[in-house]
């Protein structure tokens, strides 16, 4: 290791955009995989059933003779679409009820806590399911139920930090030179919460994509005839017991890489945007 | 044009009065002192005649009037801590022009360097940090001067530069001061009135 | 022997610059100090002449990206880290700067208390309480409840009662009223005459005048000048380095003159002399090379037109 970082001598910032670089690039990887392969790999194939891992079939295929690393690649495409839209979706509620709590005065702020501390007492993945199998399954059902549920702890954040700057000094300096609210919301606030946005943003994907995963795995999600990796996990179960472990292995693997890269966009994306990480 | 304070009382919430009927009035053009011990309530003082705190008895009027809540505050304070009176994440060309934009002649007589203008203000000293503070609160605009242990963290040489272009300029614009600093000496040499502020 | 030598002590910092780049920055460097039992040294200087890096270094509590280099002995043994943490608070005392080092959910008069190393601790916090003016209630009350000047003689206090034998204390009186700084310093004058000694770390030169027995100016992260106190008392002839002279004319009750410019930036600093650019006495030797510090009438003086 010392050797590689003497011919490397990056510092930790260095790192830092260097690991978001990467993440970010087999991220559109996987994307660009999944709407460019071929669609010919999955469809059913009776003479190539069941074969383990080899170099024609990277991750195996199944027991109709699908290629396993072109479900497992759609299947992410899929689930990071899922995710993004969710994310997106949650990250906006927080972002305005975290604000609206932080500036609309004190009833405001009562009853979005209390929206707040109501959600996050009841696991997510509770309400989610709920939520879900009210609305029908099926895709529709899934994104709105993850736009519902994931924006409590981001909401929380931006309000506490909202307040903060709020009653910072230069805040009030600002003020007392006449400058309007609006300005001091874009000029000194924003700033302030635009990185923390983008952490939290960044930090709920994974989230969203694992109950996603999760949701559909039970069969309360997208529908089975969806490439997305919770199916492609509750189906390969199944075979587990027969020896087919690359069928479960691969697509789980790849999920879990696919939420860590995502956790490590935020974790570094927070060490690059820190004001006062000017130290090492 | 005096800047006047009637029967001001102030407290925290339902905690015991922290001073009741102050009176004070400033003229134009007048360096008045404020000492006293503390934990009396100066400090709150000032923040109420900046606008920055609502007494909950009493008035404050400029040129006879209540000052209005929006626009240009014609009482400007520079606060003690410079590092908590600027946004971190701007740099120091912002900060300074944040109400205005100061001439250059002011810039040289606070000592502000060109090359500082580009630099964020983790890179700056506390000194260098509060001559902006007070570039910032000398708008043209500006009555009054509150000055709240402006120089109690700087060092004498930075203290005296400072002192030298805030009461040059305040000459200059009739501008009024208010000084509040234990510094027996330094209040001396700069007030032409000092109010014994002891609750 | 002297309790606490620092010898040819330089600090430097890795920061980031534009992006992603980072510099090397030197903030400290050669500075010689010693503190010997029974004395108070005052160290004075601007802000980010290095004076709080120098007593951070001694307790050895920089941050992680400083790299440090000379050598501090305690007790006539050089003070290594391992040895820093064990003396950290039992013989070296820190009265911070800042108010922040409180615990803010623990009463202040139990986090005085916990400092009392041997002997009844509530008495000795309820005697330190009364000598610092801080009423019998201030005992109750949570940190976020005191003003400054009362947070910062419970900062004092905690030192007090430790049983130490060094005492840093970082800008201990600003903000505070005249009679509770008289207090204040009364109490380290006591504090020395007990055999410990004592750095105050100021820029308050008047307080300094008060009651240290010698002075060390800083100037851009090193000593340009250690003398007795006496020299800075009564007119400026008996101060060797221009700098101090400076400093001393700036003073209120003096004659309130700056001299113009600022100090360098540890990323700027001068080739020669660091105090060159702005010294009236300054000659072209001056900006060649850094004059080393060197003994001049009973004191230690850097620059090489003092007399």
């Amino acid at each position: 290791m010392t050797s590689i970082l003497k011919k490397f001598p990056l510092n930790r910032k260095q790192w830092a955009l260097m690991k978001v670089l990467i993440s970010v690039s087999v991220i559109i990887i996987v994307i660009l995989g999944g709407l460019f392969l071929d669609e010919g790999r999955i469809v059913t194939n009776l003479t190539n059933r069941n074969s383990p891992p080899s170099i024609d079939n990277l991750f195996g295929t199944d027991w109709l003779g699908r290629d396993m690393f072109t479900r497992t690649v759609m299947g992410l495409t899929l689930s990071i679409g899922v995710g993004l839209i969710g994310a997106i979706g949650s990250a906006f509620i927080a972002l305005i009820l975290g604000m609206a709590a932080a500036t609309m005065g004190r009833t405001a702020d009562r009853i979005i806590s209390w929206l707040i501390d109501l959600f996050l007492s009841v696991p997510h993945l509770v309400t989610l399911i709920l939520i879900a199998f009210t609305l029908g399954g099926g895709f529709k059902g899934i994104v709105i139920g993850l736009t519902l549920t994931h924006w409590p702890t981001l909401a929380r954040l931006i309000r506490a930090e909202v307040m903060q700057i709020r009653s910072a000094d230069f805040v009030q300096v600002s003020q007392r030179m006449g400058k309007p609210r609006w300005w001091i919301a874009v000029h000194h606030i924003l700033p302030h919460i635009v990185p923390q946005f983008l952490i939290g943003f960044m930090l709920l994907f994974p989230h969203v994509i694992l109950h996603e995963a999760a949701v559909t795995f039970i069969g309360l999600g997208l529908s089975p005839h969806e490439p997305a990796i919770g199916i492609i996990l509750s189906e390969s179960m199944k075979y587990l017991s027969s020896g087919m472990w690359w069928l479960a292995f691969f697509p789980g693997l790849c999920l879990l890489m696919i939420v860590r890269m995502f956790d490590s966009i935020g974790d570094n994306l927070r060490l690059l945007t820190d004001p006062n990480g000017n130290r090492d | 044009m005096q800047l006047e304070a009637k029967d001001i009382g102030f407290r925290y919430d339902d905690g015991p009065w922290l001073f009741r009927g102050v009176n004070l009035s400033v003229e134009p053009g007048e360096v008045v002192g404020i000492t006293g011990p503390s934990g009396r309530g100066k400090t709150t003082l000032c923040r109420i005649l900046s606008s920055y705190e609502t007494p909950l008895e009493g008035t404050v009027t400029y040129n006879g009037a209540p000052i209005p809540k929006k626009g240009y505050h014609p009482v400007q304070m520079v606060l003690q801590h410079p590092e908590k009176a600027i946004n971190p994440r701007w740099k120091m060309h912002k900060i300074l022009h944040e109400g205005y934009h100061p001439d250059e002649e002011l810039l040289a007589l606070l000592g502000i360097e060109q090359e500082w203008l580009t630099r964020w203000p983790h890179e700056l000293s506390g000194g260098e940090m509060q001559r902006f503070c007070v570039a910032r609160a000398l708008g043209q605009n500006t009555r009054f001067l509150i000055a709240d242990e402006m120089t109690t963290m700087l060092d004498a040489i930075t203290q005296a530069q400072i002192w030298h272009a805030v009461s040059e300029i305040a000459k200059k614009r009739e501008m009024g001061i208010i000084v509040v600093t234990h510094e027996v000496k330094l209040m001396q040499r700069l007030c032409h009135r000092i109010i014994d502020f002891s609750g | 022997m002297s309790i606490l030598e620092v010898k040819n002590l330089s600090v430097s910092f890795k920061q980031y610059t534009a992006g992603l780049k980072q510099t090397n920055h030197k903030v400290i460097s050669s500075l010689n100090v010693t503190l010997e039992a029974g004395e108070i040294l005052a160290v004075v200087g601007a802000s980010g002449s290095g004076k709080s890096l120098l007593a951070h270094a001694i307790l050895g509590i920089l941050p992680s990206n400083a790299s440090v280099s000379g050598v501090i002995t305690f007790e006539g043994e050089e003070l290594t880290s391992a040895r820093q943490k064990a003396v950290r608070g039992k013989e070296i005392a820190l009265v911070p700067q800042s108010v922040n080092f409180l615990d803010p959910l623990m009463h202040v008069g139990s986090q005085v208390r916990t400092s009392v190393k041997k002997g009844d601790a509530v008495k000795a916090q309820r005697a330190v309480f009364e000598r610092l003016h801080l009423r019998q209630e201030v005992e109750q009350m949570y940190p976020f409840q005191l003003s400054g000047g009362m947070a910062r003689r419970t900062l004092l206090s905690t030192a007090m009662v430790s049983g130490v034998k060094v005492i840093i204390a970082d800008e201990p009186t600003p903000g505070l009223d005249p009679v509770v700084i008289k207090e204040a310093l009364d109490q380290f004058r006591e504090f020395a005459n007990q055999g410990c000694a004592v750095m105050l770390i100021t820029h308050d030169i008047e307080s300094a005048l008060q009651i240290a027995d010698k002075i060390a100016v800083f100037y851009a992260g090193t000593t340009v000048e250690i003398a007795k106190v006496e020299d800075f008392l009564g007119q400026s002839e008996a101060i060797r380095h221009p700098y101090s002279k400076a400093l001393w004319r700036a003073l209120p009750q003096n004659d309130f003159i700056p001299i113009p410019g600022s100090q360098p930036h540890p990323s700027a600093l001068p080739t020669g002399c660091l105090f060159a650019p702005r010294c009236e006495m300054a000659t072209p030797e001056c900006w060649e090379a850094q004059p080393d510090i060197r003994n001049l009438r009973d004191g230690m003086v850097r620059c090489i037109h003092a007399t």
